[in-house]
């Protein structure tokens, strides 16, 4: 971004006169793509799904009408009532409250495991795509050896390598979800080294971190958050499924897999207990898919309007 | 070398592709000289870009690979140094101005931005210094406005303007040599004038070289001191740039100045020369003109021509030599 000198603690108001002037390109192409994210039905879901996911789990502490982990055994396994909205597990725990909570630890999931992924998986992407050859092979090998497993069965495999916790569980999540960004990123990288700028930038002696990190990665980001906004609903997915078969979060924190696989138990007397937990993963990731796909959609100049 | 800056000597540049060897470059001399504007005319793919790309060793490697022959720039052979040096010198002393206009520069930053990192690359100046010297940079190449064009997007910016814009990039460090590429090929004639025009004047006020590759004669005649004709790979005349239009010695160019067509005469048929331009993966032995040459003779078959000076400055590379030329005449 340029240099936009901090003039702003004379006038309040021409700092963001200047900003707005600085970057009214930008802010029109982002009302301009706002606008017709707000014409496309699907993105407008998505993103109201997501908004309330990510409203819900900020408040949790203030919606929520019990603390997650207090057992009071007298109430355990009560039906869904006025008192428990989505009623209760088998130590008398409020699972609405549980699962509020719940958001919380998927959504911070989703986004460190796209924060890690992401961040590695363009880097790695933009230098095979960059400077080609042999780094090219070895690089985009490794990743196709990753690749090869179905990433659910290899992410149990490290989790449960790494031992059973919810770190761990991140970190094999987005060990797996490298590649994925590293084959688009390299993928665009291919193309972006062809251009002219690239060349022009060589002969102004930029060097070749320089450009990698000045003049591919930008011009990779907008597939980048795509792809980053799509891998999110997927990650809460294998992140609730290594919970579920015990290999991510631990009792007795309210991961919405763990939860359902305690109430999986319980599931022919007590519906409530596994059916609401897998309700909002279901409802989450389908937020995060639809609005990724609405997103592309938008940010791809040949097939928006 | 006395007071030339840049020096090629027997450079030959190759690209190994699937159908062959192609011999882009072969045996190739020039001397560009401190100050001076030489033009650098030929067909399209004659090895005018690969010459202007191998000096600052930007051929891609594979397919392609320089042979042999030194580039001395400042009596530095630049095809020995470490890429340390080498990345030193691009931008710096030596720039390059590209053909694309509309790509050279990076459409996710803004102008200033771009033009703030190519001088912070080689000076060690705050980013305020840096921004004050790209507004000196965008005046010099009469930019109106220049602090609003600093922060706009390249694609808010016309054509011509981007080219200016890339002219004063490539002169903020005050190069001692610019290597134009084509530069005013993808604008139209008003914009190529313009910025032929700011070129020319900058360049000269400071005493900056300039490589200008083209092939538009009526540029050359005009902006240049010296030109140099390419053909296949190899050049075949150097001479001042009177001399050249005046008595072109080599028959190649006078085949070019032949198919110029001008205004007075009226004509049917455009002139051209007969043939076509050889491949560079098995091109003709001996001159490699002799295919298409109307004053061959036996030994233009299998002996390459030596230079012969005709005049002041003047080198033609071929048997005939200037003889043949008034013999024609």
């Amino acid at each position: 971004m340029p240099s936009s000198t901090p003039r702003s603690g004379t006038d309040p108001t021409g700092g963001w006169r200047r900003f707005r002037e600085e970057h009214a390109w930008q802010i029109r192409e982002f009302f301009f793509t706002l606008h017709l994210l707000r014409r496309n039905p699907s993105a407008v879901a998505g993103f109201v799904i997501i908004c309330s996911m990510v409203f819900l789990a900020l408040a949790a502490p203030w919606v929520a009408p019990y603390d997650p982990i207090r057992i009071s055994l007298s109430e355990r396994l009560s039906p869904p009532s006025w008192h428990h909205l989505f009623g209760t597990d088998e130590l008398g725990r409020d699972l609405f409250s549980r699962v509020l909570y719940g958001a919380r630890i998927s959504l911070r999931i989703g986004l460190l495991v796209v924060g890690i992924a992401g961040g590695l998986g363009t880097i790695l992407g933009a230098v095979a795509g960059y400077v080609g050859g042999k780094t090219d092979d070895v690089i985009m090998r490794c990743l196709d050896i990753v690749l090869s497993f179905p990433s659910l069965v290899l992410a149990m495999a490290l989790a449960a390598a790494l031992g059973p916790s919810l770190r761990n569980a991140i970190l094999a999540v987005a060990f797996v979800m490298i590649p994925k960004f590293a084959r688009l990123v390299r993928g665009e990288a291919l193309a972006v080294r062809e251009r002219p700028f690239i060349a022009a930038a060589k002969v102004s002696g930029a060097s070749h971190t320089w450009i990698v990190f000045h003049h591919v990665i930008p011009n990779c980001l907008s597939s980048v958050i795509v792809l980053g906004t799509l891998v999110v609903g997927e990650t809460i997915l294998i992140a609730s499924s290594l919970s579920f078969i015990g290999l991510g979060a631990q009792p007795p924190t309210p991961e919405w897999g763990a939860m359902i696989s305690v109430g999986r138990k319980f599931l022919m007397d007590q519906w409530w207990y596994a059916t609401f937990p897998g309700l909002f993963i279901l409802v989450t990731v389908i937020g995060f898919n639809i609005f990724g796909d609405a997103l592309r959609d938008v940010l791809d100049p040949r097939i928006r309007r | 070398m006395n007071g030339d800056l840049l020096h090629i000597q027997d450079l030959s540049v190759r690209f190994f592709t699937y159908q062959g060897v192609v011999r882009a470059l072969e045996g190739v001399h020039l001397a560009v000289r401190r100050g001076e504007i030489l033009g650098l005319v030929g067909e399209t793919g004659c090895g005018k870009s690969v010459l202007a790309r191998s000096i600052l060793r930007l051929i891609a490697d594979p397919p392609g690979r320089i042979m042999g022959g030194r580039i001395l720039f400042k009596g530095r052979d630049m095809l020995t140094l470490p890429m340390k040096e080498m990345r030193r010198i691009r931008g710096n002393d030596i720039s390059m101005i590209f053909q694309e206009p509309m790509t050279s520069l990076n459409p996710v930053f803004t102008v200033g931005n771009q033009m703030e990192e190519v001088v912070r690359l080689h000076q060690k100046v705050s980013r305020k210094a840096a921004r004050r010297i790209c507004v000196e940079m965008l005046e010099q190449v009469r930019m109106p406005d220049p602090e609003s064009v600093l922060r706009k997007y390249p694609h808010e910016l016309s054509g011509g303007m981007r080219q200016r814009v890339m002219i004063a990039m490539e002169l903020s460090c005050r190069p001692d040599l610019l290597i134009a590429d084509e530069p005013t090929t993808a604008l139209d004639v008003t914009v190529q004038a313009q910025v032929l025009h700011i070129l020319n004047e900058l360049t000269r006020a400071r005493g900056t070289s300039v490589l200008f590759i083209t092939h538009d004669l009526g540029v050359v005649a005009h902006l240049c001191d010296r030109v140099a004709v390419m053909y296949a790979g190899k050049i075949v005349e150097t001479a001042p740039v009177d001399a050249l239009f005046r008595s072109p010695g080599h028959p190649y160019t006078r085949g070019l100045l032949a198919a110029v067509p001008s205004v007075d005469e009226d004509r049917e048929v455009l002139a051209s020369i007969p043939g076509v331009v050889p491949g560079l993966i098995d091109p003709p032995a001996g001159c490699r003109f002799h295919p298409r040459c109307p004053a061959a003779r036996k030994e233009c078959e299998h002996l390459e021509p030596a230079g012969v000076e005709v005049g002041k400055d003047h080198w033609v590379f071929c048997h005939a030599g200037r003889g043949k030329v008034k013999g024609e005449r």
